[in-house]
This record gives C-alpha cells, sequence and structure tokens, in this order.
C-alpha cells in the first residue's frame, strides 16, 4: 500500500470517527449554549446525558422502537433540567453545586432504575443512506451514512441558530441572560423564559445521551457516559456559545477521541495513557489559549455565576 | 421567594432522603427462598449487573447451577457493589442474614472480604482471582491462557486478511499473556497472520469500545476479541461492520453476536461453586487456592457459529488433546518478542504462572501497547 493511499485512509476512518464519537457531544453543547445563553450553567450536564441514555434505553427495549426510545431521552433529559430549574431559578440556589448533585443524584438514579436493563439487546436506530451521493468516493460513505442524529447534526445547529438569532423569542432569551432586571423591566418574566431554555436545552442534552446507547454501543451501562458531558460545557466556551461553532467542536473534540484509537489501530508508538489524555488537554488547551477572549462574549448573567457579581 | 420555615426544611430533608436512596445503594439484595429452613445460605458480590452478558453474569450463572445441584441452598446476591468499605457493609449484612460461604466475585474485594473473615471466623469467604488466604478465605479462578491459543487457531484459520483485533481495557500480564497465546495459536496455523491490540484505558465504556473496533474494522481487521467486563458491544459492532467476533468472560453473549460469531471463552464456574457448597455444608473445606484450566475446567469453549469449518474444529479438537496430553505446549521456546528480542530460549519451556504475572511484551506478531 503506498503512502498517500494510507494517509487517505487513516484521514477517512478519522473523519468517520470523528462524526460517531461527537454527535453525541454535539447535541448535548447545542442544548448547553441555550441554557447558558439564557443564563444558567449546568455543570449537570452529564447527569442529563445519563438520563437520556438510560430512560432511551429502557423505552426502546420496552416498545421494540428505538424512535420511541429517542422520545423518552428528551423527555427524561427535558425533566432533569427542570428538576435543576426547580433549583436555580425558582429556589435561586448555587448554579455550579445544584448541577453537580443533581449529577450524582442521575447517577445514582440510573444505576438503580437501569440495572435490570443491562445487557437487554436493542436493535438500536436504523441506520440508512443518501442515493447516489453515498456513492461519492472517499466522502460518500463519511457524510451520507448514519442514523437519523447523524442526519440531524446540521438541521438541529441551524435551527438553534435561527431560533436565537433570528427570532424574537432568541431575543428574550438572550435578554434573559444579558441581565434578569433588564429582562423584567422590559416586561419579560426571565423564569418562564429560564425554564423554557432549561427544557428545551435539557431534550437536546437527552438526546445526545440516547446516542451513546441507541446508536453507538447498543447498550445500556452504569455511567456511559464517561466525562462527555464535562466535554460538552467546555465545548460550550470553547464555540463562544454560537450554536454553529459547536459543530467545529464536536467534531474536533470526536476527533481527538477517534484520533487516539486509530493510531492504536495502526500501531503508533505512543503511549495509550498519553493518547487517552489527548481529548482533555485539548479541552485545557483552548480553554487557556481563548480564556479572556471568550470572557467578553460570555452572556453578562454568567458573570454572576462564574464571578459572584451580582447583575440582577 | 420567602417559604415558611416548615416547608424549606421539609424540602431539604426530602432532598436529601432522595439523594440518599438514588445515591446511596444503586443494588439490590435478590434471594430464592424455600419453604423449609435453608440448608445453607450463599453471598454473592458482583461488582456490575448480574445480567452484563459478561463477567458478572458468569458468576451468576455459576450460582444458579449450584442452587440447581444441591436443592435447599438459598443465595442471596447483591449487584453493583463498590471495591471499597461498602462491600464490608454488604458483606455483614449478609452474615447477619445467616450466610456462611460468600463469593467475593471482583478482586477488588480482597481487603474487606479479609478484614470481615477475621471478625466471623465461622464464616467460609470465597474470592476470586486474589493472592491472599486466610484460615476461613480460600480464593479461586480459571486460567484462560490455553483456551486463547484455541481461539488463536479458530481465528487463524477463519481470517482472510490475516488481521486480527483485540479490544482490552488495560496492558496487564496476565491479558497480555493471553494476546500471546492467541498469536502463536493463530501462527501456528496460519503464518502471516497478525494480532493487534487496541488499549481503551477502562474496562466500562461501551462507546470507546465500538470507535475502538470501528477503528479495528477502518484498518482491515476482520477478526476481533477483547476482555473487558462486558464482550456486548464489541461484538455487536464486529456485526454491525460485518466482521468476525470471539467471545470472553460469558458463553451467554453469543445470543447478540450475529452470524460473524466464530466462539468463544467463557467461565463455567457451576461444578466449582456447587463442589465448594458442598464441602461447606459438610465441614470438609479447606482454604486454598484453585486455579482451573483446560485440564482441570472452570472454562468452556463457546458452541460455534456458521462459519467455522469441520476441518477448523476438529484442528481445535487435537490442539485440544495435545495440550492436555502435554505433547503440545505453548510457550514452547524458542519465542521472540516483537522487537527480535528472545524472551524464552530454544528447549525451554515458559511457565504460565511465572508469565502471568510478570509479562510484559507481546510475541512476534502481536502489536500494541505493553505498558
Amino acid at each position: 500500500m503506498n503512502v498517500f493511499l494510507s494517509i487517505a485512509l487513516f484521514i477517512q476512518g478519522l473523519a468517520a470517527g470523528a462524526i460517531r464519537s461527537g454527535t453525541s457531544i454535539l447535541y448535548a453543547a447545542l442544548g448547553e449554549v441555550i441554557v447558558e445563553r439564557a443564563g444558567i450553567v449546568n455543570l449537570g450536564l452529564e447527569g442529563c446525558m445519563l438520563m437520556g441514555a438510560a430512560f432511551g434505553f429502557i423505552a426502546t427495549v420496552q416498545s421494540g422502537n428505538a424512535y420511541v426510545g429517542l422520545l423518552a431521552a428528551a423527555i427524561a433529559g427535558g425533566l432533569f433540567n427542570l428538576v435543576l430549574g426547580f433549583l436555580v431559578v425558582t429556589r435561586r440556589a448555587s448554579q455550579l453545586a445544584s448541577g453537580l448533585v443533581l449529577l450524582f443524584l442521575a447517577t445514582g438514579l440510573t444505576a438503580l432504575v437501569g440495572a435490570s436493563y443491562v445487557g437487554q439487546r436493542i436493535n438500536g436506530l436504523d441506520q440508512f443512506s443518501i442515493p447516489l451521493l453515498v456513492q461519492i468516493p472517499w466522502f460518500g460513505p463519511v457524510l451520507f451514512e448514519g442514523d437519523v442524529l447523524t442526519f440531524g447534526i446540521v438541521p438541529c445547529s441551524l435551527v438553534v441558530w435561527w431560533a436565537l438569532y433570528r427570532t424574537r423569542w432568541g431575543l428574550w432569551l438572550r435578554t434573559v441572560g444579558e441581565s434578569r432586571r433588564v429582562a423584567y423591566a422590559t416586561g419579560l418574566n426571565p423564569r418562564w423564559v429560564q425554564y423554557q431554555a432549561l427544557a428545551i436545552g435539557g431534550m437536546l442534552g437527552g438526546l445526545g445521551g440516547a446516542q451513546l446507547s441507541l446508536s453507538y454501543a447498543h447498550a445500556w451501562i452504569e455511567n456511559m457516559t464517561a466525562g462527555r458531558g464535562f466535554i460538552a460545557v467546555a465545548l460550550v466556551i470553547f464555540a463562544s456559545w454560537q450554536p454553529l461553532r459547536v459543530i467545529l467542536g464536536a467534531l474536533l473534540f470526536g476527533g481527538a477521541i477517534a484520533f487516539q484509537l486509530q493510531l492504536q489501530a495502526r500501531n503508533a508508538p505512543v503511549s495509550p495513557f498519553l493518547l487517552n489524555m489527548i481529548p482533555y488537554l485539548l479541552t485545557l488547551l483552548v480553554l487557556l489559549a481563548l480564556g479572556r477572549k471568550r470572557r467578553y462574549q460570555m452572556p453578562e448573567g454568567l458573570k454572576e455565576v462564574f464571578e459572584g457579581t451580582q447583575t440582577s | 421567594m420567602n417559604w415558611p420555615l416548615p416547608i424549606k426544611l421539609l424540602t431539604m430533608v426530602g432532598v436529601i432522603a432522595f439523594l440518599i436512596v438514588g445515591c446511596g445503594s444503586p443494588s439490590s439484595i435478590t434471594g430464592t427462598t424455600s419453604a423449609t429452613a435453608p440448608k445453607l445460605i450463599v453471598g454473592a458480590l458482583h461488582v456490575g449487573s448480574i445480567h452484563d452478558l459478561g463477567y458478572n453474569q458468569a458468576m451468576h450463572e455459576g450460582l444458579l447451577e449450584m442452587q440447581k445441584n444441591i436443592p435447599g441452598v438459598q443465595v442471596l446476591e447483591e449487584e453493583n457493589v463498590p471495591e471499597s468499605a461498602d462491600a464490608e457493609r454488604v458483606m455483614e449484612n449478609m452474615i447477619r442474614k445467616g450466610a456462611k460461604l460468600i463469593f467475593a466475585q471482583s478482586f477488588g474485594y480482597l481487603e474487606p472480604a479479609l478484614t470481615v473473615a477475621k471478625r466471623h471466623p465461622d464464616v467460609i469467604f470465597e474470592h476470586a482471582a486474589g493472592n491472599k488466604l486466610a484460615p476461613n478465605l480460600g480464593t479461586f479462578w480459571s486460567d484462560t491462557t490455553a483456551y486463547e491459543y484455541l481461539m488463536g487457531v479458530i481465528a487463524g484459520k477463519s481470517t482472510k486478511t490475516n488481521k486480527l483485533g483485540w479490544v482490552i481495557g488495560y496492558p496487564v500480564p496476565n491479558i497480555l499473556t493471553s494476546i500471546n497465546a492467541f498469536e502463536l495459536g493463530a501462527r501456528s496455523v496460519n503464518p502471516k497472520a497478525t494480532t493487534q491490540e487496541i488499549v481503551d484505558n477502562g474496562w466500562v465504556d461501551p462507546a470507546k469500545e465500538a470507535e475502538a473496533v470501528n477503528a479495528l474494522a477502518d484498518n482491515g481487521i476482520d477478526v476481533t476479541t477483547m476482555i473487558v467486563d462486558s464482550p456486548s458491544t464489541v461484538v455487536q459492532t464486529a456485526a454491525k461492520r460485518n466482521i468476525m467476533s470471539i467471545g470472553f468472560h460469558c458463553l451467554c453473549v453469543q445470543k447478540v453476536a450475529g452470524n460473524g460469531w466464530l466462539t468463544g471463552i467463557g467461565f463455567t464456574w457451576g461444578p466449582l461453586f456447587t463442589q465448594l457448597a458442598q464441602e461447606v455444608m459438610a465441614g470438609t473445606w479447606k482454604s486454598r487456592n484453585i486455579v482451573g484450566s483446560l485440564q482441570q475446567g472452570y472454562s468452556a469453549i463457546a458452541p460455534y457459529g456458521p462459519g467455522v469449518s469441520d476441518a477448523t474444529k476438529q484442528l481445535v479438537e487435537q490442539n485440544k488433546a495435545d495440550l492436555i496430553s502435554g505433547k503440545l505446549h505453548i510457550f514452547k521456546g524458542p519465542i521472540m518478542d516483537n522487537h527480535g528480542q528472545v524472551r524464552i530460549k530454544s528447549g525451554d519451556v515458559g511457565n504460565v504462572d511465572t508469565l502471568l504475572t510478570n509479562t510484559d511484551w507481546l510475541v512476534d506478531g502481536a502489536m500494541g501497547p505493553t505498558k
């Protein structure tokens, strides 16, 4: 095999792997963008994904239909975020502490209710491909083959972008995220808007979790998100709260996961422990490089959370 | 919003109670009782779910077989027990319920089991894969090295690309020995066969296991096997990619494997658990280290998939007979590692027990991280 062919194959495998590994992170991060734009940081996003992964799987086993599972995952994720909403919106509890506590709660709850579903068999989401386009050499099978979540990546991101920047609702939501006081003065009900953002964000987070159990692993196991929720939270900062940049970020992080496994499969003489750190090192580097700059793009309301300054 | 103090307090208590129920013990004791007083109560601690199609399910099925063999034995099982002081609490709880024999089914239960064993000299403990004994604590395991050689023979005969793949949690000596035996088995029938290992950095991360199989398939590997807690995701992803798979831990994983299934290795603990329970009941139990093998049992080859030819099956039987009779040795020198260094000299035979604890190299033809 000549060198060029070998490199092309590597890139093809990497691209396909980046999409497969990045999809769950993408949906979770899109949801988090909406939530953070409304002035709330959900550090329990990992728990939201776990709820989606577990309840999506349970519903799929019960109904025999993975699309019912997707619906259940969205509802479970949405409900999870509404509980967070009660704590941080209605009760004004600390966002950071509430998110983390809810994460541990979700870890326990999903392990408990999911225990009897471990090892069950499901058919998972249907794989399909777009005729003709899939026959394009090299890129066809990478870009035009997948399940409903894969094909939903671009439309979903566009819809979130459109809703945030081209609708009145999006303007309200961003107003609330900048300053609850201003929003209140203009006649909005900030609590109601924040609950809406949390519900929709939670549904997307639930779908992200469901991608792991329904599309990828075809299995449920306790704590199967394995830190992907936290990567998604970091990704939102990387994407500077812009839905379309989330696609880029998710592919980058998904690519980092796929990269280490592709390297190993080609017998690269690098320690697997070092390779395993790549996604996290990347997160760290991005945060270091963009930390100060991103501060000006951060919704004003979030500064209250991170820096303790009162803006509302 | 200002709520009256009693409501605030009630909410807090409610949330705390919910947290304790939710996080404290994500597990349940399941047991079966007979109408009369049980002849023996057996407790078992599992590190994961007993339906994981893997390690824990194999243990669970062994206990079920024991119960079938000795009517009147009651079994208390607890799943998802953390490898910490929590395990002590679970064992104490089982002893309060009358357990006289306790199976601690994961390596991490060793220290908790030793502590509890000291407090309860009248209760017998059996610890899986351990390296320490106490007067009332014995250990058991099954060495699958020889079985892996046979898996290698099947893989070497079945592969079309001559590339075999392994997905593992961590490159520890006993697993490297398994990979070595596998590659040596494959090379014995197919001199071109190579084995690529992928390290996942964890025993339980199904999404990463799936991506590892995808990466192997992308690189032309057409037979994959694994040592991770549950083989379920690896065999299912292999089926999705239309490549062949070989199972591990539990014979039960075959039911999710599809047509690419070749065969697999599964623990068969039933006879051993039955024997140990009978010894405890008769008062003849003695603390010892039990290790199963190709000769002594406690593991089995899973039923073959449709793709394995009769000639290959016969070859496996022949090799198995030769390994048992001592005509064939897996680690018979000269054996070189993949850097060309001689690891076992010509004329020597590697001691499997030493290899299982010391191996930090892969044989010629096997590739991947060794530390």
